[in-house]
């Protein structure tokens, strides 16, 4: 008469799962993580650093508007070639063209090249489609898409603000010879990964 | 006794359905409506580059929004609410913050019947889509009450800055915000096309 009955523990997880219904809610523990991990993103390449950090020296260079219309246009192109890696639009040479942008845009800053604006314009806009491209084939699952995006563009900002800030050394002379010096930093880094690339 | 503890533990396991969108500030509906905005990166990005566009064109584009974005975000909220069709989605958002943004990189010279129309459309839409989420409760419209608040306070102060602000370098600063927002938008595109 004194005997009980107990539920066996397996049948307890098994109800337990059978009745579980949906969780709907939105995964918010990811997002600032999503926000840091598209921010590292660009910087964690130097050789993307390297071709980022060369626009805003440029852009220093060349002066107003270029020093505005350069670190915009970047972003936005890059933007499109991210767009194009992740509707499955293969770029051939991707790590050549990321390699390519770091000399050409060295080369930019080591001989202070003053093209048109639209030249400037045109040449940092079809680099930064290698860029992006490169990165929307590299993003990982699993992350906020607009937080991780606004962290990657955020970054590819600053370090576009970084070179624009050591550029106002060339209103001195030894600032545009450092300037050029490290324009040529630039393009023996862009050198090294080309070397990288097709080795 | 060996029972009762099992099914307590039944209970204990179960998750209960937890509702989409609105995180509990613990201060009451009201307050959980503000937070949701700070909470929805969508939704912020989208209203600050309305408020942002607005500053730039001038005040009275400005004091405009302030009025029509909020009440347009509550009505496109409380009609989603009753409305039991499918909310938006991560295309709709991109598609905002990639024409908000390109507006902004590019200074269009919008009058302020485009601009009050966009911030309708944009309240509209997003508010549908923060309703569609929610069971129709008194303290779900006080959620709302303090969504459209918190729309308000989120588009008044860009907007302000804006036009006290807009001119010289911070004008140039504000359409390089305007290009980080399009660009972002667009990698939104990309991303949520690619998996839908």
């Amino acid at each position: 008469m004194n005997q009980h009955r107990t539920v066996p523990p397996i049948a307890t997880l098994l109800v337990a799962l059978a009745f579980a219904p949906d969780a709907l809610a939105h995964l918010q523990r990811s997002d600032a993580a999503g926000f840091l991990s598209g921010f590292l993103h660009p910087i964690s390449g130097f050789d993307h650093v390297l071709a980022m950090v060369a626009v805003g020296l440029w852009g220093a260079q060349l002066g107003a508007p270029a020093l505005w219309v350069l670190p915009v246009a970047f972003p936005l192109v890059m933007a499109i070639g991210g767009f194009l890696g992740f509707v499955g639009v293969h770029l051939p040479g991707v790590e050549i063209g990321i390699a390519a942008s770091a000399v050409l845009l060295g080369a930019a800053v080591l001989f202070a090249w003053r093209p048109p604006l639209a030249t400037a314009a045109l040449l940092v806009g079809a680099l930064a489609i290698f860029h992006g491209h490169a990165h929307s084939t590299e993003l990982p699952n699993g992350e906020d898409a607009l937080l991780y995006s606004m962290g990657f563009v955020i970054a590819t900002g600053c370090l576009h603000a970084l070179g624009i800030a050591i550029g106002t050394v060339r209103r001195w002379r030894w600032g545009n010879r450092l300037l050029r010096a490290l324009g040529l930093g630039i393009a023996a880094g862009g050198a090294f990964f080309m070397w990288q690339a097709v080795a | 006794m060996k029972n009762a503890g099992r099914w307590m533990m039944i209970v204990a396991v179960a998750p209960s359905v937890a509702e989409a969108h609105l995180t509990s500030s613990g201060l009451g509906p009201f307050y959980d409506g503000l937070l949701h905005l700070m909470t929805s990166p969508e939704d912020l990005a989208a209203a600050i580059a309305l408020a942002l566009l607005c500053g730039l064109r001038g005040a009275d584009h400005g004091r405009r929004a302030f009025f029509v974005v909020p009440l347009a975000w509550l009505l496109g909220s409380l009609g989603g609410l009753v409305a039991l069709t499918p909310q938006g989605n991560d295309i709709v958002s991109a598609s905002w913050l990639l024409l908000l943004g390109a507006l902004i990189a590019f200074d269009a010279k919008l009058p302020l019947a485009a601009t009050t129309a966009l911030g309708a459309l944009l309240g509209l839409m997003h508010g549908y889509s923060n309703g569609s989420g929610m069971n129709l409760t008194l303290a779900v419209v006080l959620a709302l009450i303090g969504l459209a608040t918190a729309v308000a306070t989120m588009t008044v102060l860009p907007a302000a800055a804006g036009v006290r602000f807009g001119g010289g370098s911070t004008r140039i600063a504000l359409r390089v915000a305007g290009s980080w927002i399009a660009a972002s938008g667009l990698l939104l595109l990309g991303w949520s096309i690619r998996s839908p």
